[in-house]
Protein backbone atom coordinates (compact mmCIF):
# COMPACT_ATOMS: atom_id res chain seq x y z
CA UNK A 1 0.00 0.00 0.00
CA UNK A 2 2.54 2.59 1.16
CA UNK A 3 4.75 1.17 -1.89
CA UNK A 4 1.89 1.99 -4.40
CA UNK A 5 1.22 5.67 -2.62
CA UNK A 6 5.07 6.08 -2.90
CA UNK A 7 5.11 4.53 -7.00
CA UNK A 8 1.91 7.04 -7.64
CA UNK A 9 4.19 10.17 -6.53
CA UNK A 10 7.20 9.06 -8.24
CA UNK A 11 6.02 8.17 -11.18
CA UNK A 12 4.38 11.96 -11.56
CA UNK A 13 7.03 13.36 -10.12
CA UNK A 14 10.11 11.49 -9.67
CA UNK A 15 11.35 11.62 -6.30
CA UNK A 16 13.79 9.28 -6.14
CA UNK A 17 16.76 11.52 -7.04
CA UNK A 18 15.63 14.06 -4.83
CA UNK A 19 15.17 11.66 -2.13
CA UNK A 20 18.75 10.39 -2.88
CA UNK A 21 20.72 13.29 -2.57
CA UNK A 22 19.24 14.18 0.83
CA UNK A 23 19.81 11.14 2.39
CA UNK A 24 21.20 8.34 0.37
CA UNK A 25 24.97 8.99 1.16
CA UNK A 26 27.84 6.54 2.48
CA UNK A 27 29.00 7.46 6.12
CA UNK A 28 32.45 7.44 5.83
CA UNK A 29 34.35 4.69 7.84
CA UNK A 30 36.04 6.78 10.18
CA UNK A 31 32.79 9.18 11.21
CA UNK A 32 31.17 5.64 12.32
CA UNK A 33 30.96 4.76 15.53
CA UNK A 34 30.50 1.29 15.04
CA UNK A 35 33.91 1.26 13.33
CA UNK A 36 36.11 3.47 16.07
CA UNK A 37 34.11 3.99 19.27
CA UNK A 38 35.92 7.65 19.73
CA UNK A 39 33.94 8.94 16.12
CA UNK A 40 31.02 9.43 18.91
CA UNK A 41 32.55 13.39 18.47
CA UNK A 42 30.94 13.33 14.96
CA UNK A 43 27.56 13.19 16.63
CA UNK A 44 27.26 16.24 18.37
CA UNK A 45 26.54 18.86 14.84
CA UNK A 46 23.48 15.98 14.86
CA UNK A 47 22.83 15.78 18.06
CA UNK A 48 22.31 20.19 18.46
CA UNK A 49 20.02 19.53 15.30
CA UNK A 50 18.12 17.46 16.63
CA UNK A 51 17.66 19.59 19.84
CA UNK A 52 17.06 22.73 17.80
CA UNK A 53 13.98 20.31 16.16
CA UNK A 54 12.66 19.77 19.67
CA UNK A 55 12.74 23.70 20.49
CA UNK A 56 11.02 24.25 16.91
CA UNK A 57 7.93 21.53 18.08
CA UNK A 58 7.66 22.47 21.78
CA UNK A 59 7.93 25.95 21.42
CA UNK A 60 5.34 25.64 18.16
CA UNK A 61 2.60 24.49 21.05
CA UNK A 62 4.12 26.77 23.84
CA UNK A 63 3.05 29.53 21.28
CA UNK A 64 -0.99 27.93 21.95
CA UNK A 65 -1.01 29.23 25.44
CA UNK A 66 1.49 31.66 25.30
CA UNK A 67 0.38 35.68 24.97
CA UNK A 68 2.90 38.03 25.22
CA UNK A 69 1.16 41.03 27.11
CA UNK A 70 2.76 42.18 30.40
CA UNK A 71 -0.54 41.62 32.01
CA UNK A 72 -0.84 38.18 31.04
CA UNK A 73 2.32 36.54 30.08
CA UNK A 74 3.52 35.28 33.39
CA UNK A 75 -0.08 34.14 34.08
CA UNK A 76 -0.76 32.63 30.83
CA UNK A 77 2.81 31.02 31.49
CA UNK A 78 1.50 29.82 35.17
CA UNK A 79 -1.73 28.48 33.70
CA UNK A 80 0.29 26.41 30.95
CA UNK A 81 2.93 25.18 34.14
CA UNK A 82 0.32 23.90 36.34
CA UNK A 83 -3.60 23.75 34.83
CA UNK A 84 -2.37 21.85 31.11
CA UNK A 85 -2.07 18.50 30.62
CA UNK A 86 1.56 17.47 30.31
CA UNK A 87 2.04 21.78 29.95
CA UNK A 88 5.10 21.55 32.64
CA UNK A 89 6.66 18.58 30.30
CA UNK A 90 6.62 20.90 26.77
CA UNK A 91 7.47 23.53 28.59
CA UNK A 92 10.45 21.96 30.17
CA UNK A 93 11.81 20.29 26.97
CA UNK A 94 12.14 24.03 25.90
CA UNK A 95 13.66 24.80 28.85
CA UNK A 96 16.23 22.57 29.25
CA UNK A 97 16.74 22.12 25.66
CA UNK A 98 17.87 25.91 25.32
CA UNK A 99 20.76 24.83 27.49
CA UNK A 100 21.19 21.60 25.89
CA UNK A 101 21.85 23.40 22.72
CA UNK A 102 24.44 25.74 23.83
CA UNK A 103 26.40 22.86 25.38
CA UNK A 104 25.75 20.63 22.05
CA UNK A 105 26.58 23.30 19.82
CA UNK A 106 29.99 24.08 21.94
CA UNK A 107 30.85 20.87 21.97
CA UNK A 108 30.56 20.14 18.52
CA UNK A 109 32.24 23.70 17.92
CA UNK A 110 35.14 21.91 20.10
CA UNK A 111 35.57 18.53 17.86
CA UNK A 112 35.79 21.00 14.63
CA UNK A 113 38.57 23.16 15.93
CA UNK A 114 40.44 20.56 17.88
CA UNK A 115 40.01 18.36 14.42
CA UNK A 116 41.06 21.13 12.42
CA UNK A 117 38.17 20.42 10.19
CA UNK A 118 37.57 24.19 9.72
CA UNK A 119 40.81 24.44 7.74
CA UNK A 120 40.24 25.32 3.66
CA UNK A 121 38.11 24.32 1.96
CA UNK A 122 35.66 24.73 4.79
CA UNK A 123 36.08 28.17 6.23
CA UNK A 124 33.14 29.09 4.88
CA UNK A 125 31.53 26.27 6.80
CA UNK A 126 32.85 27.65 10.33
CA UNK A 127 32.17 31.34 9.66
CA UNK A 128 28.40 30.10 8.76
CA UNK A 129 28.74 28.00 11.73
CA UNK A 130 29.70 31.07 14.07
CA UNK A 131 26.77 32.65 12.36
CA UNK A 132 24.60 30.06 13.93
CA UNK A 133 26.18 29.96 17.51
CA UNK A 134 25.02 33.96 17.41
CA UNK A 135 21.71 33.28 16.60
CA UNK A 136 21.53 30.82 18.93
CA UNK A 137 23.00 33.25 22.20
CA UNK A 138 20.12 35.76 20.46
CA UNK A 139 17.06 33.76 20.87
CA UNK A 140 18.35 32.46 24.40
CA UNK A 141 18.37 35.84 25.53
CA UNK A 142 15.18 36.83 23.91
CA UNK A 143 13.00 33.71 25.04
CA UNK A 144 14.27 34.53 28.79
CA UNK A 145 12.39 37.72 29.19
CA UNK A 146 9.24 35.72 27.74
CA UNK A 147 8.07 34.89 31.08
CA UNK A 148 7.85 38.17 32.32
CA UNK A 149 8.69 36.63 36.03
CA UNK A 150 11.51 39.13 37.94
CA UNK A 151 14.44 37.25 36.99
CA UNK A 152 13.39 38.03 33.25
CA UNK A 153 12.94 41.31 33.90
CA UNK A 154 16.22 41.99 35.66
CA UNK A 155 18.45 39.40 32.89
CA UNK A 156 16.59 41.73 29.79
CA UNK A 157 17.42 44.88 32.17
CA UNK A 158 21.44 44.09 32.13
CA UNK A 159 21.06 42.76 28.55
CA UNK A 160 20.15 45.85 27.73
CA UNK A 161 22.77 47.90 29.25
CA UNK A 162 25.12 45.24 28.06
CA UNK A 163 23.77 46.47 24.11
CA UNK A 164 24.05 50.11 25.17
CA UNK A 165 27.68 49.61 25.94
CA UNK A 166 28.38 49.51 22.18
CA UNK A 167 30.08 52.57 21.19
CA UNK A 168 28.37 55.20 19.37
CA UNK A 169 25.00 53.44 18.62
CA UNK A 170 24.81 51.63 22.09
CA UNK A 171 21.76 54.22 22.57
CA UNK A 172 19.85 53.54 19.46
CA UNK A 173 20.43 49.40 19.82
CA UNK A 174 19.19 49.36 22.97
CA UNK A 175 15.84 51.47 22.02
CA UNK A 176 16.02 49.18 19.05
CA UNK A 177 15.61 46.40 20.99
CA UNK A 178 13.74 47.59 24.04
CA UNK A 179 11.04 49.44 22.09
CA UNK A 180 11.65 52.29 24.19
CA UNK A 181 14.62 54.15 25.49
CA UNK A 182 13.81 54.07 29.45
CA UNK A 183 11.61 51.43 29.93
CA UNK A 184 11.73 47.61 29.53
CA UNK A 185 8.03 46.76 29.34
CA UNK A 186 5.04 46.08 27.04
CA UNK A 187 6.61 46.87 24.13
CA UNK A 188 9.85 45.39 25.03
CA UNK A 189 7.79 42.40 25.71
CA UNK A 190 6.01 42.08 21.69
CA UNK A 191 9.48 42.73 20.60
CA UNK A 192 11.24 40.11 22.25
CA UNK A 193 8.31 37.51 21.17
CA UNK A 194 8.62 38.73 17.93
CA UNK A 195 12.32 38.47 17.44
CA UNK A 196 12.37 35.19 19.36
CA UNK A 197 9.53 33.39 16.93
CA UNK A 198 9.50 34.72 13.91
CA UNK A 199 12.94 36.46 13.01
CA UNK A 200 15.76 34.71 14.32
CA UNK A 201 14.19 31.27 13.99
CA UNK A 202 13.97 32.22 10.32
CA UNK A 203 17.48 33.40 10.13
CA UNK A 204 18.24 29.71 11.81
CA UNK A 205 16.83 27.78 9.16
CA UNK A 206 18.56 29.66 6.13
CA UNK A 207 21.84 29.61 8.20
CA UNK A 208 21.33 25.71 8.74
CA UNK A 209 20.15 25.18 4.93
CA UNK A 210 23.65 26.79 3.83
CA UNK A 211 25.54 24.94 6.72
CA UNK A 212 24.03 21.52 5.25
CA UNK A 213 24.16 22.46 1.61
CA UNK A 214 28.36 22.83 2.20
CA UNK A 215 28.60 19.66 4.09
CA UNK A 216 27.08 17.77 1.53
CA UNK A 217 29.14 20.03 -1.59
CA UNK A 218 32.15 19.48 0.84
CA UNK A 219 32.00 15.93 2.54
CA UNK A 220 33.14 15.16 5.80
CA UNK A 221 36.93 16.05 6.22
CA UNK A 222 39.36 13.03 6.34
CA UNK A 223 40.54 11.28 9.26
CA UNK A 224 43.25 12.81 11.59
CA UNK B 1 15.07 46.69 -37.15
CA UNK B 2 17.60 49.62 -38.08
CA UNK B 3 21.60 49.29 -39.27
CA UNK B 4 22.92 51.62 -36.53
CA UNK B 5 24.85 49.96 -33.86
CA UNK B 6 22.47 49.34 -30.85
CA UNK B 7 22.84 50.84 -27.68
CA UNK B 8 20.78 48.43 -25.34
CA UNK B 9 19.75 45.55 -27.20
CA UNK B 10 15.80 44.21 -26.29
CA UNK B 11 17.46 41.72 -24.15
CA UNK B 12 19.13 44.23 -22.06
CA UNK B 13 16.07 46.52 -22.01
CA UNK B 14 13.78 43.62 -20.51
CA UNK B 15 16.08 43.00 -17.82
CA UNK B 16 17.00 46.34 -16.77
CA UNK B 17 12.93 47.07 -16.91
CA UNK B 18 12.22 43.67 -15.05
CA UNK B 19 15.08 44.63 -12.35
CA UNK B 20 14.13 48.40 -12.11
CA UNK B 21 10.46 46.82 -11.34
CA UNK B 22 10.83 44.36 -9.14
CA UNK B 23 13.35 46.55 -6.77
CA UNK B 24 10.89 49.34 -6.93
CA UNK B 25 8.75 46.55 -5.91
CA UNK B 26 10.88 44.70 -3.30
CA UNK B 27 11.59 48.32 -1.93
CA UNK B 28 7.77 49.44 -1.80
CA UNK B 29 7.26 46.19 0.59
CA UNK B 30 10.65 46.43 2.86
CA UNK B 31 9.94 50.56 3.39
CA UNK B 32 7.32 50.62 5.52
CA UNK B 33 8.19 47.04 7.20
CA UNK B 34 11.50 48.48 8.30
CA UNK B 35 10.60 52.03 9.24
CA UNK B 36 7.64 50.77 11.75
CA UNK B 37 10.56 48.76 12.86
CA UNK B 38 12.79 51.57 13.89
CA UNK B 39 10.21 53.76 15.01
CA UNK B 40 10.90 54.00 19.02
CA UNK B 41 14.36 55.29 17.45
CA UNK B 42 13.05 57.65 15.74
CA UNK B 43 10.40 58.81 17.89
CA UNK B 44 10.56 61.84 19.70
CA UNK B 45 11.32 61.17 23.29
CA UNK B 46 7.99 62.62 24.97
CA UNK B 47 9.31 64.90 27.99
CA UNK B 48 6.98 64.41 31.51
CA UNK B 49 7.72 67.95 33.03
CA UNK B 50 8.43 68.71 36.48
CA UNK B 51 6.37 67.39 39.10
CA UNK B 52 5.93 67.91 43.02
CA UNK B 53 7.35 66.14 44.60
CA UNK B 54 5.13 66.79 48.32
CA UNK B 55 8.31 68.34 49.53
CA UNK B 56 8.24 72.05 50.86
CA UNK B 57 11.52 73.93 50.53
CA UNK B 58 11.64 75.11 54.39
CA UNK B 59 11.26 71.05 55.21
CA UNK B 60 14.67 70.74 53.10
CA UNK B 61 17.48 70.48 55.48
CA UNK B 62 21.33 69.73 55.38
CA UNK B 63 21.03 66.14 55.64
CA UNK B 64 19.99 64.35 52.68
CA UNK B 65 16.47 63.21 52.65
CA UNK B 66 14.94 60.22 50.40
CA UNK B 67 11.20 61.22 49.21
CA UNK B 68 9.43 59.18 46.82
CA UNK B 69 6.60 60.14 44.34
CA UNK B 70 4.31 59.21 41.53
CA UNK B 71 4.94 59.91 37.68
CA UNK B 72 2.59 58.86 34.67
CA UNK B 73 4.32 56.78 32.49
CA UNK B 74 3.59 55.79 28.88
CA UNK B 75 4.71 52.81 27.14
CA UNK B 76 3.41 52.86 24.14
CA UNK B 77 -0.55 51.83 24.70
CA UNK B 78 -0.09 50.73 28.41
CA UNK B 79 0.01 53.71 30.75
CA UNK B 80 0.72 53.37 34.87
CA UNK B 81 1.58 54.45 37.73
CA UNK B 82 5.76 54.31 38.68
CA UNK B 83 7.38 55.31 41.78
CA UNK B 84 10.68 57.70 41.47
CA UNK B 85 13.01 58.38 44.22
CA UNK B 86 15.34 61.49 45.23
CA UNK B 87 18.30 62.33 47.43
CA UNK B 88 16.98 65.84 48.33
CA UNK B 89 19.37 68.40 50.83
CA UNK B 90 20.61 71.68 50.94
CA UNK B 91 24.25 72.14 50.06
CA UNK B 92 26.78 74.47 51.76
CA UNK B 93 25.80 77.10 49.41
CA UNK B 94 21.76 77.00 50.63
CA UNK B 95 21.31 75.50 47.07
CA UNK B 96 18.94 72.47 46.84
CA UNK B 97 20.34 69.22 45.52
CA UNK B 98 18.15 66.29 43.77
CA UNK B 99 20.33 63.39 43.09
CA UNK B 100 18.95 59.88 41.30
CA UNK B 101 19.50 56.97 43.96
CA UNK B 102 20.51 54.79 41.06
CA UNK B 103 23.73 53.63 41.80
CA UNK B 104 26.17 54.09 38.21
CA UNK B 105 28.04 50.92 38.74
CA UNK B 106 24.96 48.40 38.09
CA UNK B 107 21.87 50.14 38.68
CA UNK B 108 21.00 49.42 42.51
CA UNK B 109 19.42 51.87 44.96
CA UNK B 110 22.16 53.77 47.22
CA UNK B 111 21.01 55.44 50.53
CA UNK B 112 23.01 58.52 52.30
CA UNK B 113 24.70 56.69 55.41
CA UNK B 114 23.52 53.22 54.09
CA UNK B 115 27.11 51.66 55.91
CA UNK B 116 27.81 52.46 59.31
CA UNK B 117 31.06 52.05 58.37
CA UNK B 118 30.81 55.31 55.93
CA UNK B 119 29.30 57.94 57.52
CA UNK B 120 28.57 61.22 55.46
CA UNK B 121 28.75 58.82 52.08
CA UNK B 122 25.98 57.61 49.92
CA UNK B 123 26.14 54.04 49.81
CA UNK B 124 25.05 50.95 47.97
CA UNK B 125 24.57 47.86 49.25
CA UNK B 126 25.45 45.63 45.97
CA UNK B 127 29.21 46.04 45.53
CA UNK B 128 30.09 48.30 48.35
CA UNK B 129 29.91 51.79 45.88
CA UNK B 130 30.27 55.30 47.64
CA UNK B 131 29.62 58.65 46.45
CA UNK B 132 30.40 61.93 48.60
CA UNK B 133 27.71 63.94 50.03
CA UNK B 134 27.85 66.22 46.77
CA UNK B 135 27.51 63.08 44.47
CA UNK B 136 30.64 62.52 43.26
CA UNK B 137 31.79 59.12 43.55
CA UNK B 138 34.78 57.68 45.79
CA UNK B 139 37.57 56.78 44.00
CA UNK B 140 38.53 53.08 43.96
CA UNK B 141 34.87 52.09 44.45
CA UNK B 142 32.90 50.05 41.68
CA UNK B 143 30.81 53.36 40.41
CA UNK B 144 32.79 54.87 37.69
CA UNK B 145 30.85 58.15 37.60
CA UNK B 146 28.64 60.70 40.00
CA UNK B 147 25.01 59.91 40.82
CA UNK B 148 22.34 61.33 38.44
CA UNK B 149 20.89 65.09 38.99
CA UNK B 150 17.32 65.61 39.00
CA UNK B 151 15.91 68.56 36.74
CA UNK B 152 14.33 70.81 39.63
CA UNK B 153 12.07 73.90 40.55
CA UNK B 154 10.84 75.51 42.93
CA UNK B 155 7.11 76.94 42.75
CA UNK B 156 5.29 78.24 45.28
CA UNK B 157 7.52 76.91 47.74
CA UNK B 158 7.11 73.46 46.85
CA UNK B 159 10.12 71.50 45.26
CA UNK B 160 9.17 70.09 41.41
CA UNK B 161 11.52 67.82 40.33
CA UNK B 162 11.42 66.67 36.25
CA UNK B 163 13.98 63.94 34.87
CA UNK B 164 17.27 62.27 35.68
CA UNK B 165 20.27 63.93 34.19
CA UNK B 166 23.65 62.76 33.76
CA UNK B 167 26.21 65.27 35.08
CA UNK B 168 29.36 66.17 32.98
CA UNK B 169 32.08 66.40 35.79
CA UNK B 170 33.17 63.84 36.72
Amino acid sequence: MLQKMYDWIDDRIDITPIWRDIADHEVPEHVNPAHHFSAFVYCFGGLTFFVVVIQILSGMFLTMYYVPDIENAWKSVYYLQTEVAHGQIVRGMHHWGASVVIVMLLLHTLRVFFQGAYKKPRELNWMVGVLIFFIMLGLGFTGYLLPWDNKAYFATQVGLEIAEQVPFIGGDLKTLLAGDPNIVGAQTLTRFFAIHVFFLPGALFALLAVHFILIRRQGISGPL
Amino acid sequence: MSEEKQQVSRRQFLNYTLTGVGGFMAAGMLAPMLRMAVDPVLKEEKHGGLINVGLAVEDITNEPQRVDWKIDQVDGWYESQVSRSAWVFKDDNGDIQAFSPICKHLGCVVSWEGSDQYPNQFYCPCHDGRYYKDGTNVPGTPPLAPLDVYEQEVKDGMLFLGEPQLREEA
